[in-house]
Parts: C-alpha cells; sequence; structure tokens
C-alpha cells in the first residue's frame, strides 16, 4: 500500500477527531467501546483507557442524559462571542451524562440563564444539536459548523 | 500500582525570587520581566553565587507564541540574563508551566548530570484583550468537545463547582470566603497584582463614589459587597470576578542545587524531599468530577517520597486559578476530607494566622497568575516564609518546618506537587 493512501486513511479513521466531527454534523454522537472491557469513551479514543485494548466499535449514542454539571457564561469563549453570546447575552454548558452511563461536555439550551442558580445538576435532557455560520479558523473551514447540544425536556 | 519513587541525591533551594506581578506595558518582553525575578533571587543568596556555575535553565511557559509571537523563549532569557551557552528547555504544561520545570530540575539534580539548574517561569499576557486571553487559555482544553460546547477556563472550574455545590453543599460564600482572605494576603504583599484587601477596596470605591459627587455606597460586609453585580459581575457562574485570578504579567525564578553544595550559596537552603506529577483526561471523562484525580495521585506520590502526610503540612500553596480550585485541591490534598474543607473555610482555618496557612502570598486571586510564572513562584513564597523572610504577612506560629505547593495546570490535566522541608 502506498503511504499516500495514509492521509485518507487518517482521515477516515473513525477512532480520530475528523470522523467524530463529522458524525456531530450528521447529528450523531458517537463513542468508542472497548471490545475486551466494554469502555465507553466520547470522543472516539483508538485505545481503551481503562484496559489499553486496541479493539475497538464504535456506536451511537441514543441520546437522552441528564445534566450532571454546568455553568452560565457571561465573559464568552470567541467561539460564542461570535455567535452573539457575552456579557448581554449569557449562555449554559456543561457535563451531560447519557443514559449509556458515558459523559461529554456540550452546550445546554432550554434553560433560564438568567437565574442559573435555579438549575440542577440531575435534569434530565435529550440531544439537540446547534447549527451556526462561523469564519475560518486553523482547523475549520469558514462556513455552518454543528454543534452538539442538549435540550431540558420539558416538565411533565 | 503506584511506584515509589526516591530522589537519587538530595536537592535544595538556596535562592528564589519574583518580579512585581501586574500589567507591564507592551513592548516590555517576557525575558525584560523575567531578568527582575532573576535579579531578586541572586540577591536572596546569602553567600552570592556565580552565574557561571549554572548547569542549566529550565523554564516554565504556557504561550509567549500567542501571547507575544514568540517561540524559543529558552534562548531569549539565557541571551537576557548572560547564561549563553549554557542549555535551557522549555516547559509547557499549561498553568504547571514552571511546577513541572521546577520538578525537571530537582530530577535532574538528584540524577547527578547536574549540580545547579535555575528554573522559573514566566508570561507576558497583557498584550493581548479580554477574548483572546479567553482564546489562549481555552486552548488548554478538548477542541472537540469542550471548546465547542462553549467552555471557558473559567467555566469548566464553574462547571466543576456546580457538581461540588450538588454533592457536598457547598455554597457561594464559602466561595467568596476564599477569595476574601486570598485578598488579604494579597494586600500584605508588594509583589502582589492586587494591593487592596475586599474591605479596603470597599473603602475605595466609597470614596471614588464621594469624589465624583455620587451617594456614598455602603454594604454591610465583604460578603454584601461581593453580592453586589455591579461590584462583583458574574464571570461564569458560580465564578464571579472575584472569585477568578487575574491576567497579568510576571516571572519567578529559583535555584535549584545539590544538596552537597547547597551550604556554599546559604546556611539556611530549603529541601526538596518529595515531588510527584500526573496527568488526568479532559473533564467530562473522568470519573468524578468534584476532585482532580491528577492532584491526589501526584499528592500521594510526593508524600510517600517525603515519607510524610497531610497531616504534616504546617504551609501550603494552593492552586486557586478559581476559588473552587483551591477548595477542591485542599480536599485533593487530604487536609480535609472530601466535601469537608468548607468547614476549614467557614472557621478561618487558613488565614495567615491559622492551623494551615493557606496562599499567604496572596494566591493566584489577588498576586496574580501569570501562568507560566506561578509554580515557581509558588514555590518562593514556601521559601521566604520558611525562612521567616516574608515580611508583613509572615505567618506568627513557628513550626512552619514543611510545606507543599500544588500547581494545576488547565483544569486538573496536569498536576504537580512539591513538598519543602526546612531542617
Ligand atoms: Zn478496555
Amino acid at each position: 500500500m502506498p503511504l499516500e493512501s495514509k492521509f485518507s486513511e487518517v482521515a477516515e479513521n473513525r477512532l480520530y477527531s475528523l470522523a467524530y466531527n463529522k458524525s456531530i454534523r450528521e447529528h450523531k454522537l458517537m463513542a468508542s467501546r472497548c471490545k475486551k472491557c466494554g469502555y465507553l469513551s466520547i470522543p472516539p479514543k483508538p485505545v481503551c483507557p481503562k484496559c489499553h485494548g486496541s479493539e475497538i466499535d464504535v456506536v451511537e449514542m441514543k441520546g437522552g442524559g441528564k445534566i450532571a454539571a454546568y455553568t452560565v457564561v457571561a465573559v464568552g469563549a470567541p467561539l460564542m462571542v461570535e455567535e452573539g453570546y457575552g456579557r448581554e447575552k449569557h449562555y449554559c454548558c456543561g457535563v451531560v451524562e447519557l443514559e449509556e452511563g458515558v459523559k461529554v461536555c456540550a452546550r445546554i439550551l432550554g434553560v433560564d440563564v438568567s437565574k442559573p442558580e435555579q438549575i440542577k445538576v440531575g435534569t434530565p435532557v435529550k440531544m439537540d444539536f446547534v447549527e451556526t455560520f462561523h469564519a475560518a479558523d486553523p482547523t475549520h473551514e469558514e462556513g455552518e459548523r454543528t454543534f452538539l447540544a442538549f435540550t431540558v425536556l420539558e416538565k411533565p | 500500582m503506584q511506584k515509589r519513587r526516591k530522589l537519587g541525591r538530595g536537592v535544595a533551594v538556596v535562592g528564589a525570587g519574583l518580579s512585581k506581578f501586574g500589567a507591564y506595558p507592551r513592548g516590555v518582553r517576557g525575558q525584560d520581566i523575567f531578568v527582575e525575578a532573576y535579579k531578586e533571587m541572586i540577591a536572596s543568596i546569602d553567600k552570592g553565587f556565580d552565574p557561571e556555575d549554572i548547569d542549566a535553565l529550565y523554564l516554565g511557559n504556557l504561550s509567549s507564541d500567542l501571547f507575544e509571537r514568540q517561540v524559543h523563549m529558552g534562548p531569549a532569557v539565557a541571551n537576557r540574563i548572560g547564561i549563553v551557552p549554557k542549555p535551557t528547555i522549555r516547559f509547557e504544561d499549561a498553568c504547571a508551566a514552571s511546577g513541572v520545570a521546577f520538578r525537571e530540575a530537582v530530577i535532574a539534580v538528584s540524577s547527578g548530570i547536574y549540580d545547579v539548574v535555575l528554573t522559573g517561569g514566566v508570561e507576558k499576557m497583557t498584550n493581548l484583550d479580554t477574548t483572546h486571553v479567553t482564546e489562549v487559555l481555552a486552548a488548554a482544553m478538548d477542541p472537540d468537545t469542550e471548546i465547542a460546547a462553549g467552555e471557558t477556563f473559567p467555566g469548566i472550574y464553574a462547571t466543576i463547582a456546580t457538581a461540588h455545590m450538588a454533592k457536598y453543599g457547598t455554597t457561594v460564600e464559602d466561595f467568596m470566603r476564599i477569595g476574601i482572605k486570598n485578598h488579604y494576603n494579597g494586600s500584605l504583599n508588594p509583589h502582589a497584582h492586587f494591593d487592596a484587601s475586599i474591605t479596603d477596596l470597599m473603602k475605595r470605591k466609597a470614596a471614588a463614589a464621594l469624589k465624583k459627587g455620587l451617594p456614598e455606597p455602603s454594604w454591610a460586609d465583604e460578603m454584601e459587597f461581593l453580592h453586589d453585580p455591579k461590584q462583583n459581575p458574574v464571570i461564569a457562574w458560580p465564578m464571579r470576578l472575584f472569585d477568578c485570578s487575574t491576567v497579568c504579567d510576571g516571572a519567578s525564578c529559583v535555584l535549584v542545587v545539590a544538596e552537597d553544595i547547597a551550604k556554599n550559596f546559604t546556611d539556611r537552603p530549603i529541601f526538596v524531599i518529595g515531588t510527584g506529577q500526573a496527568s488526568d483526561h479532559f473533564l467530562a471523562e473522568r470519573e468524578e468530577l468534584t476532585s482532580l484525580r491528577a492532584a491526589r495521585i501526584a499528592a500521594g506520590e510526593a508524600y510517600a517520597m517525603a515519607g510524610v502526610g497531610p497531616q504534616d503540612i504546617r504551609i501550603a500553596e494552593v492552586h486557586d486559578c478559581f476559588t473552587i480550585a483551591e477548595l477542591i485541591g485542599m480536599e485533593d490534598l487530604g487536609f480535609y476530607k472530601p466535601g469537608e474543607a468548607v468547614r476549614a473555610v467557614r472557621e478561618g482555618e487558613n488565614r495567615l494566622d491559622g492551623k494551615l496557612p493557606i496562599n499567604t502570598d496572596g494566591g493566584l486571586k489577588a498576586k496574580g497568575h501569570p501562568i507560566g510564572a506561578s509554580g515557581t513562584g509558588m514555590i518562593v513564597e514556601i521559601f521566604k516564609q520558611m525562612r521567616e523572610e516574608a515580611g508583613p504577612r509572615q505567618v506568627k506560629k513557628k513550626d512552619v518546618d514543611l510545606g507543599l505547593t500544588h500547581n494545576v495546570g488547565a483544569h486538573g490535566s496536569t498536576v504537580v506537587i512539591n513538598i519543602f522541608e526546612r531542617r
């Protein structure tokens, strides 16, 4: 096999960044699952963080979960400032624990950012995605980008 | 599983110095600020020293690349302090850069390869505006998940804080108490970025309002001032302005030598008896959100090497990039059980006159957090306190024979712990 074909092999490897972000664009959240010990990891890893196994499956998450930790940000990340967030328009993000047991960092929607103290750890959320336009940066071209988010479920 | 490591030979700190922390004008370079720390370090060496004796420079720095458009900081600093052609190495471990540089200097000297290593750190941050500083600091996180989520450096610690609040009932007032303590200590430290306690700030704000002919503001106490969103705006809830370390410029410098030659420099060396370091995953991939596992592992290694336990430590510098970081640091180091550090915070146990003084120099909160300089900056303070040279902030108790520095990189993806002994 010519070494040149390594480039596309790395780009398409489902355990590397590009494929993970491609799945996000397709509104899918993928995790790696170790064939030996079953350990789940997001983003996917080529080596199991638990047992060092390298026989890895890539599996799709169902999308249900609950808030494990959160913050409401006033001094925004440049990415969010580009989307119009900041001191006048706060946003929520944090860690969501999925029903599969693995956790992921994501945007959190459907909460009242003016009352951060009322947001509760443990609140059920459902997977969602945000699409926004962004300027180019060293790892992305200019254009529409998709971000993982979770929305608080309506009160039953 | 954990190996018990030991130093090949004894290692001591014989000199330590700090630049003034704060905002230097644009155009001042990191290497210029380092010279200030270096000069103070030389002045602290009782019997003097010959720069020719320096075997190598181990320098901590997060990102002169992004802050100053300068790479290859090691030789730039060596050039400025006149130690070319000595070898130089720059260490990048986010906010733990110089804590790690120091540990590597200790390892190098203990190996016998080097006898004298100049170590320290520097950061010139204030050339950039807040948004761009935020961007540089966030670059220490996972781009695919954390940065995509809109997390910032304050945001990620605020996220940890809400997990701690939910699990243990920690309150925003507990965080504020830590800020009040550190600001008070910083007000006694001439090198600190902030020269005012919260009470001083309240008085200044009131005086400024009167001068402008405005009604005099009145806050019942520091807590009420810190709850005032005008005075203490939210950065990333529950972290407010006075929960966050300051963005500033600064340098710190420490001379590490082999124990058997320490007396050539001073009759009062401070000995390095333990060191430990560990890494961790990004936040969401950790089993626990309310504790930094890397800190527990690094501390375990350092305690084992030193042959001491948390109960033996008499003074500590605990990485307070945010007030929540100091709180969980106190628990990770084993000073208090998980969820119980708030008791000490509420009772003032970690003040200058308390049982276990923490961040006597004002911490990163008030002294300032010029990232690359912070790790060895903590060591400078332990050195001064153990030699009873800390001036008005000198702790009164006389038993400060064992000290510890806890230096965290990013959100705990690196932690380095060093333990010091006065003999
Ligand atoms: Zn495994």
